[in-house]
């Protein structure tokens, strides 16, 4: 049996930003991490994936990027190694190699097995991240056993991908990159549209990202924003770190010769059935988007940048094709790939602790789980705030909970 | 925590239905909700449709009153025009579900309406349900609805109000997306 006072499940960038915060405050702890430092990064990415916030906003607690390319997008790989070097740099007590099997409530705290070792901590982190799984609905049981699926988790690179057209179900970043990419490698693409963000890469001359942090929109706390439910399963926004254009959009993709249809609602007898919502579906992303361009607008004239901007403008919205079929046999041979980007969800099975929800979710308040004292949870889409999200947004929270934490461990003592 | 503007009022109460959303989320059994109607055949294409009770709220619900139906179909189609067809029942159903929607979402964000209209068409080919073209289908080939709103807001505003409505429409999401149907001998 191994005491300690924490223990953080995941060495990703949110493990990590709070192994620093207990280092800062003396807390004794272990990072126990199931492969080695950023294993999902290094196992779970498609190689081309690239993050969709740039190099600048990629900072971490006592780290900021130093790099000679601060508005580029680092690949998985950089932000494997990048982290690798914070690890190093914040002297991490990382246990490599070691799942965590389980994890309940014992006398003084939690026990958790990871192999054959056992631990025993006062408090527990989990930072074991939000794409663990790929959600993938229901529906998914009527593809026809002669095509073949697949997940972003299981899917590389287009040569891996048996000949014929690929319908990716999901308008997420996601699904419209490797959209773009497949396409590239000469196959027919479908990409059926649910609800979509829409945003262009860059607007006024800024990246969006620093339109989205200046105005303020990614520091919204959680206890604040109007539907939270909405707000933590609001799809990626449909950009891409990789080289391009202004827009990774429903319209750039029809450019690129990908055909779009409709939110797939349905698989009866191998023909998938498509929503004839698209047009809606579209309009409510353009009216979004331009409520957020407008909002820019605004905190530019309040902060006296318009001399230095150039002048606000509008994008054409997007187009829909009425002509979009509301139906595609997949028994026909011509799809022979289903690729499922319809997002990802956490998996907390190993945690003995009835701290989920009817829907299996794990119920926490801004990280703190209520209900089981000493239990925290990290790395999860507006955690704290809507910049939860990405991974700059473990330093503000880390502070938070790492002071939660701290003030927890003082009442018990 | 509501942000509803007391001096607005579309006859909507959005502090009611949003404290249904909390006590349903906190009690999901009570959100399964079965909807009802009858049918009766009277003669030829005429039919009579009742409806009065549903299942909600964890137990048995009555209309006001009963409500009561005649179907039937156009005399160009030989018969005897006792009531709205069942295809313009679907579009009475899509547009006042557009039009709740539009009352409840402007009520929510603060927008004052003076007057809503709308108006709505199916269009269909009728050889599809003559089986007289296998490549034509039943259904509505396509549903379009105007609406003309005369309110205290933007264009931009008007258009958030109709895509929001849609957005949250039970028929829209019904006559938009599959459904699982079964019809049985009882």
């Amino acid at each position: 049996m191994i005491q300690t006072t924490a223990v953080i499940i995941g060495a990703g960038h949110a493990g990590l930003a709070m192994s620093r915060r207990l280092t800062e405050r003396s807390i004794d702890h272990i990072v126990l991490e199931r492969g080695e430092v950023a294993n999902s990064w290094r196992t779970e990415r498609w190689p081309s994936l690239r993050l969709l916030t740039p190099n600048w906003q990629t900072r971490l607690p006592g780290h900021a990027y130093g790099g000679d390319d601060p508005d580029g997008f680092m690949t998985a790989a950089d932000v494997a190694s990048t982290l690798t070097r914070y690890a190093r740099f914040i002297s991490a007590p990382v246990r490599a190699e070691a799942t965590v099997q389980s994890v309940r409530v014992a006398p003084g705290g939690f026990q958790l097995r990871a192999g054959d070792d056992l631990f025993c901590a006062r408090v527990v982190v989990v930072a074991t991240g939000a794409c663990n799984l790929p959600a993938i609905p229901a529906v998914a049981e009527g593809v026809p056993a002669s095509v073949t699926t697949l997940s972003p988790l299981s899917y590389r690179d287009p040569d891996h991908l048996p000949d014929g057209e690929v319908l990716i179900v999901g308008a997420s970043a996601t699904g419209v990159q490797l959209a773009t990419e497949i396409r590239r490698s000469g196959r027919p693409v479908t990409l059926s549209a649910g609800e979509h963000v829409r945003l262009p890469r860059s607007y006024r001359g800024r990246d969006i990202f620093w339109w989205l942090e200046a105005t303020g929109l990614l520091a919204e706390r959680y206890d604040q924003v109007d539907d939270l439910i909405r707000a933590r399963h609001l799809p990626s926004p449909q950009l891409t770190g990789a080289p391009g254009g202004t827009f990774s959009d429903l319209n750039s993709l029809v450019t690129q010769g990908i055909r779009i249809v409709g939110r797939l609602g349905r698989i009866a007898d191998g023909i998938a059935q498509f929503s004839g919502s698209l047009a809606n579906i579209c309009a409510l992303a353009d009216l979004k988007m331009n409520r957020f361009l407008t909002r820019a607008d605004e905190f530019a004239t309040a902060s006296g940048l318009d001399r230095d901007l150039p002048p606000p403008h509008r994008f054409a919205p997007t187009r829909v094709d009425p002509r979009a079929p509301l139906q595609i046999d997949l028994t026909t041979g011509e799809i022979t790939t289903v690729l499922w980007a319809t997002g990802f969800r956490p998996d907390h099975s190993w945690l003995d602790i009835p701290v989920r929800d009817r829907t299996g979710r794990l119920h926490h308040d801004g990280g703190v789980v209520p209900g089981t004292p000493g239990l925290y949870v990290l790395g999860l889409p507006v955690l704290r705030t809507r910049a939860s999200t990405y991974i700059h947004g473990a330093t503000a929270d880390t502070e938070a909970l790492a002071d939660h934490l701290q003030c927890f461990l003082s009442q018990r003592r | 925590m509501t942000i509803t503007d007391p001096t607005v009022n579309n006859g909507v109460n959005v502090d009611a239905l949003l404290g249904a959303r909390d006590a349903l989320s906190a009690t999901p059994e009570a959100a399964e909700f079965t909807w009802r109607a009858s049918c009766t055949w009277r003669n030829g294409t005429h039919s009579h449709s009742t409806v009065s009770g549903f299942t909600g709220l964890g137990g048995e619900q009555q209309h006001r009153i009963t409500y009561e139906y005649d179907v039937d179909h156009p005399e160009c189609f030989a018969s005897e025009d006792n009531g709205a067809t069942p295809v313009e029942f679907v579009l009475v159903g899509l547009v006042g579900c557009l039009t709740a929607g539009v009352a409840a979402v402007a009520q929510y964000r603060g927008i004052q309406l003076r007057s809503v209209t709308a108006a709505i068409e199916g269009q269909m080919n009728v050889l599809g349900i003559l089986g007289a073209d296998p490549d034509i289908r039943n259904g509505f080939e396509a549903v379009t609805v105007r609406f003309t709103i005369d309110a205290d807001a933007s264009r931009d505003e008007l258009e958030a109000l109709i895509a929001q409505s849609q957005k949250r429409s039970a028929v829209f999401d019904v006559v938009t997306n599959p459904t699982k149907v079964l019809v049985e001998l009882a």
